[in-house]
């Protein structure tokens, strides 16, 4: 039953273009995206609670990796190999800073994504000479939802098959104490190298598969921090440790914002912090866990 | 079976351990009595590898631990209970057991621990769909202990498990740990309850700021006005 619900739910919105102007397409775009990176994001750190700002790091990662490669290899071959670019940098970043905790891998990852782009502003303007590159590739605004749309219901169905798994348990467990989960006999190191390289291998492919319509990329659009922190936004808001917890933040903030950076283009900012701060003050677990605290409530005043 | 040899451990310039030494024989409790800051947890901490000492040695066998990280260490048959409570809060009483049966050869024995457990601590079984942590302090303890028993454990490590519970929840503790050394599995306390403790175990070693002050069977000990004055607050005939 909910199978099927989940299937027809895939199919309307598979359809969803036909119906819809060119600025609607826009729009289901942009928040097929940003469901796609809060429930990727969420892969890993709505089990570990390590809170990353890298998302735009690896997004950017895959827009320039198609960017770099778009005239040279098959469509086919440029997303995979954007998806290897992010798994192997995943791989390394996670290799050394797994083990920090806390904080320090929240000011770390913001660094990373700092990082990334001044290494590629530098790589261009001193070694190719030119900052900002164009992507010409016979796609249309449609096959980008599509390829968007799968890449969304395919983490989302990773996410659930993973949160079944033994690997999720010790997800959940690392996240709850990392003491007790070793010596419970959990490979700490594996156990979150496994779920960051994932969950960076599905942002980076995000960024691959959105760039085509940036058309012109240069660091400054590819890496803008702002992503990373609406992605977080998105995750918590929803609920980074349920499966559509994210996806439910991700669509009303995505259009909230799409209308604000319309009206107060100057301002919009503002909001964002303002309600980051909101949402970290009023639902700390997300509005599915601040729903189900309610039906409890009712629930005892009933009894 | 478990062998320490010399152990020093350092934060920084503070020592918190100067070369103790003690072993612990198959089948026997061994008790490691100390006040606060007498340096019990970061000995443990060092045989349950989470704490890297300074020099010294630690033995399980022909094994050197301090090359193993935690989770080889259950591999290995060694299970330990953290100080405080060794549980995951947010799971179920049964998620949390099922998650004690991590290791390879403890995952085909898991039924057999979960009966074992349930027979140990009867008011798991009535609770095992609760939310771990939603149990009382003593509930949330015999969850920790269960949870490192279903690794099928040759020794068990236990830190502080009376830290923070009622005198009359310690008491359950304590008789669910009297239960588990019939069993015959190799126990290491660390505790500050020295009177219970020493009730219970067969050996007992006294740590003061960091130096082993002393060791020896726990009747002795139990009796010796040295010990009675500094680590069970009384006189000889309280004992009865």
């Amino acid at each position: 039953m909910k199978v099927l619900l989940i299937a027809a739910g895939l199919a309307v919105l598979a359809c969803a273009p036909f119906a819809v102007s060119d600025y609607g397409l826009g729009l289901l775009i942009g928040a097929v995206t940003y469901v796609t990176l809060a429930s990727g994001w969420a892969l890993f750190s709505g089990p570990t609670r390590y809170v990353s700002l890298a998302t735009v790091a690896f997004y950017g990662i895959g827009a320039y990796t198609v960017a770099v490669l778009n005239e040279a290899l098959p469509y086919p071959l440029v997303l995979i190999s954007a998806a290897a670019v992010g798994a192997a940098i995943a791989l390394v970043v996670g290799l050394s800073t797994l083990r920090l905790a806390g904080i320090y891998f929240v000011i770390f990852t913001f660094g990373l994504a700092e990082l990334v782009r001044q290494l590629i502003t530098w790589f261009e303007v001193n070694v190719t000479g030119t900052l900002g590159r164009y992507i010409f590739l016979d796609l249309t605004a449609r096959d980008i939802y599509w390829q968007m749309l799968a890449l969304g219901a395919a983490t989302i169905g990773l996410t659930a098959w993973i949160n079944r798994s033994r690997l999720g348990l010790a997800l959940r467990v690392v996240g709850d104490d990392e003491v007790v989960a070793a010596h419970s006999g959990i490979n700490l190191a594996r156990t979150k190298l496994i779920a960051f390289v994932l969950s960076a291998t599905i942002l980076t492919l995000a960024g691959a598969i959105a760039s085509p319509r940036f058309v012109y990329v240069e660091p400054a659009i590819a890496f803008n921090p702002t992503i990373s922190f609406l992605t977080v936004i998105m995750a918590l808001l929803g609920g980074a440790n349920r499966l559509w917890g994210p996806a439910l933040g991700a669509v009303p903030l995505f259009l909230v914002f799409e209308w604000l950076s319309a009206n107060f283009p100057d301002t919009y900012p503002i909001f964002l912090g303002l309600l980051f701060i909101a949402v970290v003050f009023a639902l700390p677990d997300g509005i599915l866990a601040g729903l189900e605290k309610l039906r409890r409530r009712g629930g005892e005043v009933r009894a | 079976m478990l062998e320490v040899r010399d152990l020093t451990i350092r934060y920084g310039k503070h020592v918190a351990l100067q070369d103790a030494s003690l072993s612990v024989s198959k089948g026997t409790m061994v008790a490691i009595l100390g006040a606060n800051g007498a340096g019990k947890s970061s000995l443990l901490g060092a045989i349950g590898g989470r704490v890297r000492p300074s020099g010294g040695e630690i033995l399980y066998g022909a094994q050197n631990l301090l090359e193993l990280k935690p989770h080889e260490l259950v591999e290995k048959g060694i299970a330990l209970v953290p100080e405080g409570r060794g549980i995951f809060p947010g799971l179920t009483v049964s998620e949390n057991l099922s998650l004690g049966a991590n290791p390879v050869h403890a995952r085909a024995k898991s039924d057999a621990g979960r009966e074992q457990v349930f027979t140990l601590f009867p008011k798991l079984a009535e609770r095992r769909t609760q939310i771990a942590g939603t149990m009382s302090g003593g509930e949330q303890q015999m969850v920790a202990i269960g949870r490192a028993l279903m690794s099928a454990p040759e020794m068990l490590l236990l830190d502080e498990p009376s830290l923070g519970l009622a005198p009359i929840v310690v008491q359950e503790v304590f008789s669910a740990l009297r239960r588990i050394r019939q069993t015959g599995l190799t126990i290491l306390i660390v505790e500050q309850n020295a009177r219970a403790t020493l009730d219970l175990a067969d050996h007992a070693y006294l740590l003061e700021a960091g130096r082993i002050s002393g060791s020896g069977p726990a009747e002795t000990l139990r009796n010796d006005p040295a010990v009675v004055r500094a680590f069970l607050g009384g006189a000889v005939t309280a004992q009865t």
